[in-house]
């Protein structure tokens, strides 16, 4: 680490045919921070998350990574520079068990793809794969073909084959979304300790509230393209401007009056 | 490598029954030799289209590459006097794969029926090319003068039935080998997930390039083995889009399940086809393709799946 922040976002600004998805969007996160990003569909989250990870390319603005510049690189070379996802729909290997997702995930990232010339099941490989099963507890499906799996095991599976990489940076798309209530806190559980344990700054797209107060630094409150609010969660989730536009006055955790007539609120990062 | 090789037990099988066809074949008939020079021939093309398909593409054109390398024996004959069966298959591989590299830029940017038609487009400008150019042959090709092996030419086409055979062998051996490989493995993966695999690190386009230039020197490779036992090429038996047929129909039919069964496919859609022309030499099709649709229906995932079946039944039963 050089001392720059491990994610400098100046800004950030996104358009599709005159619709302005991200409108100067500034956000700075260190090393080691767990950040949760949260607002209503369409406020411009994953948009911001496309962005970061290379999928989406930004109209203007910079991003930058240990302040190494990363506007606008492929997919692949985010992951390269230690800039990882996981997805809103689990992307994994469906025809393929966990421990192969796994390997093929290993041989990838070691030695920058040499170990991609040999076999992937080789014994330091193979171990390396247990280990990380284990770190997400998901070493009981260990033979089980993806396409069998329940969300949450599927999850699981996706973030630890973004982790894989070792990335600095991780950003999460809504990972507790289509998971039931009872596996949602263990899927957190298990993903912030392990996130944690290797220092990953964390960044996730959420929209259950509790989950937000329960694991994060930082909120970053995203609505129609902009981020309204950059706090902690107990500031953020009490903010008038955050529950007017993004939880909504019946699950705020104490009911406050609308503001600002409804109208577009100033930003944060204005 | 040693490690993949030693524990592989479709290697060793793929070894063993190679090596038993070639002891059969010097006490069959000579038509029956030649029905599995030809099947086992195309079956090299047919284990690339098998490596494509696994990847999730599959190519209408490869009589493209099965063109070049058989065009490529004709023309090493004829100017250079190229006879031996090593340089031959080196130039016809070289030169298939070389155009596969180039073609790969393009074609690796597309997918489904758009990366099939365009191999198509790409193989019927080759025919087109074949056709109408006199030093090319034009519509009657060339003939192609017996092969030599290190200098000495066999009197028997079996010595030729034998090389075809190695050749097939260590094309499934190799391919065999590549499938375990990490890049192998990536064969499925690309299939299920191009984002993931993207996001794992890896070019998709890459991978794919390196897929399609695999395939086209197995079909370069095919087509002059083709060259050698036929003794002729000419545009409609080596480039049109009817070899492209065959070459996908025997993929269909022989199943992506195991890198012995394109030759398996071949094989029999040799003999599928001698019986159907001798049976009904005005609807010989009909029954190749009545065929291909049971098959379709009846084993989706081809021939293949069928001993698959008949081994699991025969392993549970002892």
């Amino acid at each position: 680490m050089n001392g720059a922040p491990a994610l400098k976002v100046t800004d950030l600004c996104k358009s599709f045919s005159g619709i302005t998805a991200a409108n100067n969007i500034n956000v700075e996160a260190t090393d080691g921070d767990i950040i949760g990003i949260i607002g209503a569909n369409g406020a411009g989250k994953t948009v911001f998350v496309n962005m970061i990870t290379g999928y989406l390319k930004p109209t203007s603005g910079k991003i930058e990574h240990h302040g190494k510049d990363i506007t606008g690189i492929e997919p692949r070379d985010a992951t390269h520079v230690g800039v990882c996802r996981s997805f809103q729909v689990s992307q994994v290997f469906m025809t393929m068990t966990v421990r192969e997702n796994l390997l093929i995930a290993l041989a990838i990232a070691k030695d920058e793809g040499k170990a991609m010339l040999s076999s992937p099941r080789s014994p330091d490989l193979l171990a390396e794969a247990d280990r990380m099963m284990a770190a997400y507890k998901i070493e009981d499906h260990a033979d089980a073909v993806a396409s069998t799996l329940s969300q949450g095991v599927r999850k699981l599976l996706d973030i630890a084959m973004a982790v894989v990489a070792n990335p600095k940076v991780l950003l999460l798309d809504e990972p507790t979304s289509g998971v039931s209530v009872e596996e949602k806190f263990a899927i957190m559980d298990i993903v912030i300790a392990a996130l944690k344990e290797k220092g990953v700054t964390v960044l996730f797209v959420e929209h259950d509230m509790e989950i937000v107060e329960r694991y994060v630094d930082r909120v970053l409150a995203f609505y129609q393209g902009e981020v309204i609010c950059d706090a902690p969660p107990a500031e953020a989730l009490v903010d008038p401007k955050v529950i007017e536009y993004v939880i909504g006055h019946d699950h705020a955790p104490n009911p406050t009056p609308a503001v600002n007539g409804g109208e577009k609120p100033e930003t944060a990062n204005a | 490598m040693l490690q993949i090789l030693r524990s592989d037990k479709t290697i060793r099988w793929t070894l063993v029954g190679f090596f038993v066809l070639a002891i059969a074949g010097n006490f069959m008939p000579a038509w029956v030799q030649n029905n599995l020079m030809f099947g086992l021939a195309r079956g090299l093309a047919v284990l690339g289209l098998m490596v494509l398909w696994r990847t999730g593409l599959i190519s209408f054109g490869h009589a493209l590459y099965f063109g070049i390398g058989a065009y490529a024996v004709a023309l090493v004959d004829k100017h250079l006097g190229v006879s031996d069966i090593f340089l031959r298959l080196a130039f016809a591989m070289g030169a298939a794969a070389m155009v596969g590299f180039a073609l790969g830029f393009i074609l690796r940017k597309y997918r489904s029926i758009f990366f099939a038609m365009l191999s198509l487009a790409f193989s019927m400008v080759l025919y087109g090319i074949l056709v109408k150019v006199e030093a090319l042959g034009s519509t009657d090709g060339f003939s192609v003068s017996a092969t030599s092996i290190l200098g000495w030419t066999p009197e028997s086409k079996y010595t030729l039935f034998c090389a075809i055979i190695v050749a097939c062998a260590a094309a499934a051996c190799m391919v065999q080998y590549y499938l375990k490989t990490g890049l192998g493995a990536l064969t499925t993966a690309i299939r299920d997930n191009e984002l993931r695999v993207e996001y794992l690190g890896y070019s998709v386009s890459k991978a794919i390039h390196f897929k399609y230039i695999i395939s086209a020197g197995l079909a370069g490779a095919s087509g002059a083995m083709m060259a050698m036992a036929l003794g002729q090429v000419d545009p409609d038996s080596m480039v049109n889009w009817t070899v492209s047929g065959e070459l996908v129909f025997i993929t269909v039919m022989a199943g992506p399940g195991s890198v012995i069964a394109p030759f398996i496919g071949g094989v029999v859609f040799e003999f599928l086809r001698t019986y159907a022309f001798e049976l009904a030499p005005h609807a010989w099709q009909l029954i190749v393709g009545g065929t291909l649709l049971a098959i379709i229906f009846f084993l989706p995932m081809g021939l293949w799946s069928l001993l698959e079946r008949i081994w699991v039944r025969k392993g549970s039963s002892s």
